[in-house]
């Protein structure tokens, strides 16, 4: 793997690029990681993959839980690894115990020997041998060292003891860790700045080709969020990519790009889809706030639309009116309204490509604003003009 | 009429047909995957065939059916009238005359009731078609399994045992024009579209493909290949190794086996497979059909052992296709 930076904004955000080995493009970053359940997106059949903008969608992360009862690791290196296994062999996988999804840290249950998670299959206790077991058979082309995250509200002594631990199974991982393969130390400490700061600066010294920045999305407010994320970002040197987990919201990506992160996960698509809702806030950066817009009393406002709702029954408008996603191509609001309303798996998969790129074209906006040096100017207007219209909300009511 | 049908090869009562549509022009023998509600596979160009699939059948008249909608549970009327007006704005190449369908496995009155009212919605319904040159209206013939008022082929499909139903499809293809196409409506199984072929049916549609594969099985030249048995959880090889789907060329059985009952990627996966394998089945009938060897090749695959079933023995003897060398008896 390869990273540079390439251009900084005024402040801390940078644009750069990664390269992978499996993929034929670099991948400018900031960027999206596509969730995946066991390496494939969750309704986007792999045919309907490659109607995604490239190369910002080929970058997609897994949890190496989703197969704690599928094919054995063996079978795994059988086949070749995770890209043979699922047929897609120009695509980057990023390798994460946490998905925030569907393999969520449960840290009461995690102790000296393993990381818990809640899964679909249950709890499992992941200890960091299974887990580069299941790393090595899988080859992704990068990966983050097992960590013990623990939610906001965790007592001090508890959080410490994540830091401790997490470091430990970090030198635990890389000492196993296979050739190939790009390794992000991960990064802990809860909503203490100091212990931010103490895990920062053990993995910082690390022999790691990127960093992992855990822990978040698990209870901290917005408010706090900010000074967390630099404790961390001021403490690892600059030239190495910063991947996070857990920052889903546009206005929470916004604060990691601020931080200095480079790689991000989000649950947004996959809630926003099952919910069958459709992403419709403007990505025209010089677009005028309007305050005009008519809000419809069904649960749209500008950022998104419910199509489960009556009004969009004959809407026979795309999603997004200039949207170039398959979905928009081909299909209208009305059609997926009646998909919702006969609860036909159909409407998922044309939710999730819009969505997905949908979401794309956010961070497009947000590489674009870094490398036109106004970042700032970007995430101020676009966190105030949501605020403006649930204001404009609450007035009109 | 909207469409042309022209037969290209035959063996005894099979045929082997070019379909052209409005929309699309296929070959027959042909496999339609059925999409309730309105939902065809995206990536594939269908011509569309339009039904209506009465779910609960509340009061027939003769007005029409009263049924329950199954939207919101009120009655409705659909008259024949109404059914081709609907179809007509739809725009499917193909509609169907609304029909007075009864369970083949009753008996009585009702099944002559059922012909005859048919036979007059029927008419109504050619009245009431307003786009003959672009929509072509086809004829649903009921009446049971009684061999006296059989004419056509629906109805079928419903639970009677095989050898009843093969001996309605035969007896309506003999006395059904030779020059239209023959649709059995809801059939089915490999097996059963290979003695329709047989017995001179050309098209067919059914739910089985895509509702099997939801259920974690495969269609496979053997038969069926469960993907949730525990056999299959670090089984290396593709579904069929025989079959050129994007299922069968990306997949092993280890990884969709971790998948199906689970993920609905799962079910994705197995429908492309099954339907893909449907549609490779109607061309191979056709193809060989066309080159004279038909049937054979496909038993032997199912039935490695021999054990042909004896209904379609009975099947092939009156479509007078020659299958000793596939039964061990």
């Amino acid at each position: 793997m390869k990273f540079a930076v390439k251009a900084l904004s005024s402040g801390k955000a940078r644009a750069g690029v990664v390269h992978l080995g499996s993929c034929p493009s670099s991948i400018e970053t900031p960027c999206l990681l596509l969730s995946t359940r066991k390496g494939l997106p969750i309704f986007i059949s792999p045919d309907l993959l490659s109607s995604l903008p490239s190369p910002d969608s080929n970058l997609l992360q897994f949890s190496p839980l989703h197969f704690s009862e599928g094919p054995s690791p063996k079978t795994i290196s059988s086949i070749g690894g995770l890209h043979q296994m699922v047929g897609l062999h120009e695509y980057g996988f990023a390798a994460v115990a946490r998905d925030s999804i569907q393999c969520l840290p449960e840290c009461g249950s995690t102790n000296k020997t393993g990381a818990s998670f809640e899964t679909p299959c249950g709890r499992r206790l992941i200890k960091p041998v299974e887990y580069m077991e299941m790393i090595t058979s899988m080859k992704p082309n990068l990966w983050a060292t097992l960590a013990d995250e623990v939610p906001a509200w965790a007592n001090n002594k508890r959080n410490k003891t994540s830091v401790d631990r997490t470091v430990k199974w970090l030198d635990e991982c890389i000492a196993r860790s296979p050739a190939g393969g790009a390794v992000f130390g991960s990064i802990v400490g809860g909503s203490n700045i100091e212990e931010r700061k103490r895990c920062a600066q053990e993995v910082a010294v690390r022999n790691v080709s990127g960093y992992w920045i855990g822990g978040f999305g698990l209870g901290e407010s917005m408010e706090e969020r900010p000074s967390l994320l630099n404790a961390v970002t001021d403490n690892l040197p600059k030239d190495w990519p910063r991947m996070i987990c857990g920052l889903g919201l546009p206005e929470e990506v916004l604060q990691g790009v601020a931080a200095g992160v480079d790689l991000f996960d989000s649950a947004y698509i996959y809630h926003l889809t099952i919910g069958g809702f459709a992403l419709t806030f403007p990505l025209d950066r010089t677009e005028k706030i309007d305050y005009n817009y008519q809000l419809s009393d069904q649960g749209s406002d500008r950022t998104k639309i419910n199509l489960r709702a009556t009004v969009y029954r004959k809407d026979a408008t795309p999603i997004v009116e200039d949207c170039c996603c398959y979905t928009c191509q081909n299909h209208t609001k009305a059609y997926i309204n009646h998909l919702l309303n006969v609860h036909e798996m159909l409407a998922q998969i044309l939710l999730e490509i819009h969505n997905t790129h949908h979401y794309l074209g956010f961070f497009r906006s947000i590489r674009e604003a870094i490398k036109e040096g106004c970042f700032e100017q970007f995430q101020k207007k676009f966190v105030q003009s949501r605020r403006e219209h649930l204001a404009a909300d609450v007035v009109s009511v | 009429m909207a469409l042309r049908f022209e037969v290209l090869g035959r063996f005894n009562r099979a045929r082997a047909a070019q379909l052209t549509l409005p929309h699309f022009a296929c070959q027959t023998p042909l496999f339609m995957p059925v999409g309730t509600q309105g939902i065809f596979y995206t990536q594939w160009h269908f011509a569309y065939i339009f039904q209506v699939s009465l779910l609960h059948l509340a009061d027939i008249t003769e007005k029409g059916v009263t049924f329950q909608s199954p939207v919101d549970g009120k009655p409705m009327l659909l008259t024949p009238e109404e059914s081709i007006q609907i179809q007509n704005r739809i725009g499917a190449d193909i509609i169907m005359a609304l029909d007075d369908v009864v369970r083949t496995t009753i008996t009585g009155p009702r099944i002559e009731e059922a012909m005859y009212r048919t036979l007059r919605w029927v008419d109504r319904c050619i009245a009431a078609h307003k786009r003959p040159h672009e929509q072509n209206l086809f004829g649903i013939v009921q009446g049971g399994l009684d061999p006296v008022l059989r004419y056509a082929i629906g109805g079928l499909a419903g639970g009677e045992d095989k050898d009843s139903f093969w001996r309605v499809v035969a007896q309506c293809t003999a006395a059904l024009p030779e020059d239209k196409p023959r649709y059995v409506m809801g059939v089915g199984y490999p097996l059963d579209i290979v003695v329709c072929s047989a017995l001179g049916a050309d098209m067919y549609d059914c739910v089985y493909p895509t509702r099997t594969a939801r259920f974690g099985t495969a269609l496979v030249p053997e038969g069926v290949l469960k993907l949730k048995h525990n056999a299959m959880v670090n089984d290396t090889r593709p579904i069929d190794p025989t079959c050129a789907c994007m299922v069968c060329k990306n997949y092993t059985r280890a990884y969709i086996h971790c998948l199906v009952t689970k993920d609905a990627m799962g079910s994705q996966l197995l429908s492309y497979h099954n339907l893909y394998y449907m549609l490779q089945l109607s061309r191979n009938l056709h193809s060989s059909i066309v080159e004279g060897r038909f049937v054979c090749d496909f038993l032997q695959k199912m039935f490695p052992k021999g054990d042909v079933p004896e209904w379609v023995c009975n099947a092939m003897d009156v479509a007078g296709i020659d299958i000793s060398s596939c039964c061990s008896s």
